[in-house]
């Protein structure tokens, strides 16, 4: 299988000529960039480890809204970079920062090269238990029945970040819309794909939240998808970001993690344990708690993006321009 | 059949790898933002071509997220590079634009 | 029957992969961002036209086919729009200068392009 090993070299070779040239890269902004582009090789690393459904959130979130976070901090920061490239730490600091660096990736290095050879797995245990939960596929096995407490936790958490980036906002705009992303004056390309591309993107994203459950797929990367679609139709000005006091949107941000303690706490009574379900009722519970997280996930990444409130007259000047 | 797939899949990196190298080289960030779209239809192809060369299904799917989302980057960069730049310079223009784009509409 | 599939597949890919070969080289020898812009967005795409085309034999029909054609169907929209989008951002200040509304008929439409060449 020689040209399979040709295909992993040259992905080897181009990764780490990628994330060389990203460390070594003057501007941030072309750090950032790189680092897109990095976040898309990445995904064909992961396939070819078999990792389907890790290649995809990478995918979805890598070239999508990593993308657009990334870049959007590099094109803020552009004025403030040659103040911050004087201060940069001396050369023997940073030759013993590389030191420290290299010293930890050789450890971890001799872990993972010294672990045994069939190495410790529930992979078997996990394939024998899954047929309970009426699920196919295991990855989605693992989130939503094994570890459902480690997923609850994760889609908690979400809520918090949200309210930190709002927690950047002055306290005169407080209670607006977001701003970071200003909408599109010029040209009619980009409004042209804010239309064209969205109804496709709405179809993927329920498309892999539903075939999560058997093949590939699940509630991130379906909820990632629909929201750099929601953030495209933003950005493209075709609709504003609802106002951070906007109260159907602050529900809709509690829903998933609502659904899911609820449906927790309902197992203690009906199944013996927080967040264990019962037999015959698995597969529909599973599902609503996915539903449920779509939304919360989709209204979070995008809101995330859109960033802190701003204040209210860059979208008067908006709406004069269009009258 | 497969080992040519997989040999397909080995020369669209190979491409990919020195587009790579001439588009991050490039003098403005223009030119960088290339690298996104490279990727776009290059890394598509040979996850298209590996996905069949190995049997599994789902790795189309991956390549239908890639590219619908290949755009992005690129938007991103448009509309950063919009509001870092001087607003009054956009503005003007914008203001001469619109009179003008009204007509053929 | 199968054999002539698999040749067709062997041609498609091969021109396919000679397609992209032909864009990474006008990306490594154009002067220019628009014009290596244009070779980027234009002989890609259809090198993965090409290359999906030659994948559709081997694919389970429809299902596979539409999905294969779909990852096409939108590379072609996603190039096409950021080709605008970037050009967009790199056209030189002069010819917004020199750009008079579309409602005067008697302007030569290539008049600016000739006076702006670096």
């Amino acid at each position: 299988m020689t040209s399979a090993l040709l295909v992993d070299a040259a992905l080897v070779l181009l990764v780490l000529g990628l994330a060389l040239w990203i460390t070594a890269a003057r501007a941030a902004y072309g750090a950032a960039v790189g680092f897109v582009a990095y976040g898309l090789l990445l995904t064909i690393v992961w396939v070819r480890l078999a990792a389907v459904d890790v290649a995809m959130t990478e995918a979805a979130l890598g070239s999508g809204l990593t993308g657009l976070l990334l870049l959007g901090a590099a094109a803020r920061l552009a004025p403030y970079e040659a103040a911050e490239h004087q201060r940069r730490p001396g050369p023997w600091l940073r030759v013993l920062v590389g030191i420290l660096c290299a010293a930890i990736a050789a450890g971890l290095a001799a872990v993972v090269l010294l672990l045994p050879d069939p190495a410790p797995s529930q992979a078997l245990a996990v394939a024998a238990q899954l047929p309970a939960t009426g699920l196919a596929n295991p990855v989605t096995g693992v989130l939503m029945a094994y570890r459902a407490i480690d997923t609850l936790l994760e889609s908690v958490v979400l809520v918090p970040a949200l309210i930190g980036v709002w927690s950047l906002s002055t306290e005169m705009a407080w209670g607006g819309r977001p701003g970071f992303l200003t909408p599109w004056r010029s040209g009619s390309a980009l409004p042209l794909l804010a239309r064209v591309l969205p109804p496709f993107g709405i179809l993927v994203g329920i498309h892999l939240v539903w075939a999560g459950a058997d093949d590939p797929g699940g509630k991130f990367q379906g909820a990632a998808v629909l929201a750099a679609m929601w953030i495209l139709v933003m950005v493209a000005g075709l609709r504003e970001p609802p106002s951070v006091s906007d109260r159907l949107m602050r529900f809709l941000l509690i829903i998933g993690p609502l659904c899911f303690i609820g449906i927790g706490a309902a197992g203690i009574r009906l199944a013996g344990a927080f967040l264990a379900y019962p037999e015959a009722y698995a597969k529909p519970l599973i599902l609503a708690i996915e539903v449920g997280l779509t939304i919360s996930v989709t209204a979070v990444l995008g809101l995330l993006l859109a960033g802190p409130p701003a204040p209210e007259p860059q979208y008067q000047r908006r709406s004069r321009r269009r009258s | 059949m497969t080992a040519f797939l997989l040999g397909a899949a080995a020369f669209v990196l190979g491409t990919v790898a020195l587009g790579l190298v001439r588009i991050l080289r490039g003098p403005s960030n223009v030119d960088r933002m290339l690298a996104a779209q490279l990727l776009g239809t290059g890394g598509v192809a040979a996850l298209l071509l590996l996905g069949v060369a190995t049997g599994v299904g789902a790795v189309s799917e991956v390549g239908l997220l890639l590219a619908l989302l290949a755009a992005f980057g690129s938007v991103a960069f448009v509309t950063g590079a919009g509001r870092s730049s001087d607003a009054a310079a956009t503005d003007s223009a914008a203001d001469t634009q619109g009179t003008a784009r009204s007509d053929p509409e | 029957m199968s054999l002539a599939l698999d040749l067709f597949t062997i041609v498609a890919v091969t021109l396919g992969a000679i397609f992209f070969l032909a864009g990474t080289v006008g990306l490594l020898r154009f002067p220019d961002t628009l014009t290596r812009l244009h070779a980027l967005t234009k002989a890609d795409n259809l090198g993965l036209g090409l290359v999906v085309l030659g994948l559709l034999p081997q694919t389970t029909a429809p299902l596979g086919w539409i999905g294969l054609i779909a990852v096409w169907l939108l590379a072609l929209l996603s190039g096409a729009t950021v080709g605008q989008l970037l050009a967009e951002a790199v056209r030189p200040p002069e010819w917004d200068q020199n750009r008079t509304p579309d409602a005067l008929p008697n302007v030569p439409p290539n008049a600016p392009e000739a006076s702006s060449h670096d």
